[in-house]
């Protein structure tokens, strides 16, 4: 089951293992206050948050909800959810 | 043809790693290691090895370095001492669960406080549970051969764990002994090359390694290190035989070696150099008409169990001798390892030789009278100066 001296042998395995489920926190985007100012983008440690047809979406399969991009939104576009499971 | 040199213990040990034709030799100096590792920097500038030194800043950094080398399928050597073995503590544990086939020599010296750079065997036994292969020394010779058997037994499939060779702090490290050096050939027609199946570096075939392993792996992972030790024993018992077939130098079975135990109902249990002692105790005493047995613990992990009961069977009274001791529990390291298997004798614990002080012959000869009626489960210190 386990490779000796736990080698992973093929690459790429952390984009098969979902860390989004340790969230308590959910940053939620309201488009319309959004003015595509990229701060969000840019401050996501994750690098969870991408532009897609000219607006920026968060990719809930890999947020922890650590909620730096509602802290840096200079608009307040962002908002806080508790996670519900 | 061999050759014989006088050589210290650690000459003995650097010697081997060129005979092994190391790759990659990543240390620190640390007394009484240092020779080793100075030597072994000559070799690299002499020319005489074709190896990559690394110079390093600790040993924390020497053993990372030994793993990071040995992951990319770099056959690779360290050597350390005591404060430098503490203070690989951490990596210890990584290199065993890494599966690197690194091996070390470690020259046992006692721990601080108070600073003391000489020997007994508290540094390697307090690193006992950390996954690490240990095989100790009786003499130069047996460094010499012990490092080149390490290479082949850490290597093989069955096991992948790494080695460490014990040799006693100057008893052996700075003591010239004639030692007989096989040629290179040989020696490297005995270990093999090292072709790593499991752990290398190919950059057409990435892979991790030291990855996270999160509660559905790690337990397995810590099996799989106890399967490797079992697997051990048999590999450490089969490449002692064929080196003895090979250079004509044997040890026991590879784990224990038995000296006069058939008829002697008074034995002691040794590791490393004190063995020479008694061994010579046994033959002035034989003479007499005494039967005093040894059994020499070569392999101190995986400890061979079977094969300590085995050998002990006409055995009555033990006297287990430990360099070492568990504080709190005023028990050395071997005693507590080994009394528990031996339920149907009576064992007695010596502390002997802490922080280097002397054991000689007259102590031994008193090990053996006091066992006789000594208590069943009582530590002795030989030698303490009490107030």
């Amino acid at each position: 089951m386990v490779n000796t001296g736990t080698i992973i042998y093929e690459p790429g395995s952390s984009a098969n293992n979902k860390t989004g489920s340790w969230r308590v926190f959910k940053p939620v985007l309201d488009q319309d206050k959004c003015v595509k100012c990229e701060n969000c983008y840019i401050f996501c440690p994750e690098g969870c948050i991408q532009e897609k047809d000219g607006k920026f979406e968060i990719d809930y399969d890999y947020c922890k909800g650590c909620l730096i991009c509602e802290k840096e939104c200079p608009v307040k576009a962002i908002k806080t959810e508790r996670e519900e499971k | 043809m061999s050759e014989v040199k006088v050589i210290t213990g650690t000459s003995a040990a650097a010697e081997a790693a060129k005979l092994a034709d190391v790759d990659v030799i990543a240390a620190y100096p640390i007394t009484p290691q240092t020779t080793c590792v100075e030597k072994l920097a000559d070799f690299v500038a002499n020319g005489e090895l074709d190896a990559e030194y690394i110079k390093v800043e600790s040993e924390h950094s020497a053993m990372s370095a030994s793993i990071a080398a040995s992951a990319t399928g770099a056959r690779t050597f360290t050597a350390t001492s005591s404060q430098g073995l503490a203070l690989m503590h951490e990596v210890l544990f990584a290199a065993a669960g890494m599966r690197v086939p690194v091996v070390m020599m470690n020259a046992n010296r006692a721990l601080s406080a108070p600073i003391n750079i000489w020997n007994d065997q508290q540094d390697s036994l307090s690193q006992r549970d950390t996954g690490w292969i240990q095989l100790y020394a009786e003499d130069n010779q047996e460094v010499l051969d012990l490092v080149i058997q390490a290479f082949k037994i850490a290597e093989d499939e069955k096991v992948l764990l790494p080695v460490m060779v014990n040799l006693d702090g100057f008893i052996l490290t700075h003591t010239v002994e004639p030692v007989t050096l096989p040629k290179r050939e040989t020696v490297l027609d005995f270990i093999g090359t090292y072709e790593p199946k499991h752990a290398y570096l190919d950059p057409k075939k990435p892979m991790t390694q030291g990855a996270l392993g999160d509660p559905n792996y790690y337990m397995e992972t810590r099996y799989a290190i106890e399967t490797a030790m079992r697997n051990a024993e048999k590999v450490i018992a089969d490449v002692h035989d064929a080196f003895a077939e090979k250079f004509n130098r044997a040890y026991g079975n590879g784990l224990i070696e038995s000296y006069n135990l058939e008829k002697a109902e008074n034995v002691i249990i040794a590791m490393g150099s004190i063995c020479g002692t008694i061994k010579d105790m046994i033959d002035l005493k034989k003479k007499e008409g005494v039967e005093i047995g040894l059994l020499k613990i070569r392999c101190y992990r995986p400890l061979p169990v079977e094969m300590i009961k085995d050998a002990l069977k006409n055995a009555k009274n033990v006297a287990i001798l430990d360099k070492s001791i568990s504080l709190g529990m005023n028990k050395g390291a071997i005693y507590a390892d080994v009394a528990s298997h031996l339920k149907d004798k009576k064992t007695v614990n010596y502390i002997v030789g802490l922080g280097g002080r002397d054991i000689t012959s007259e102590d031994i000869l008193g090990i053996y009278a006091d066992v006789e009626t000594s208590e069943d489960g009582k530590t002795n210190w030989v030698g303490l100066k009490e107030e």
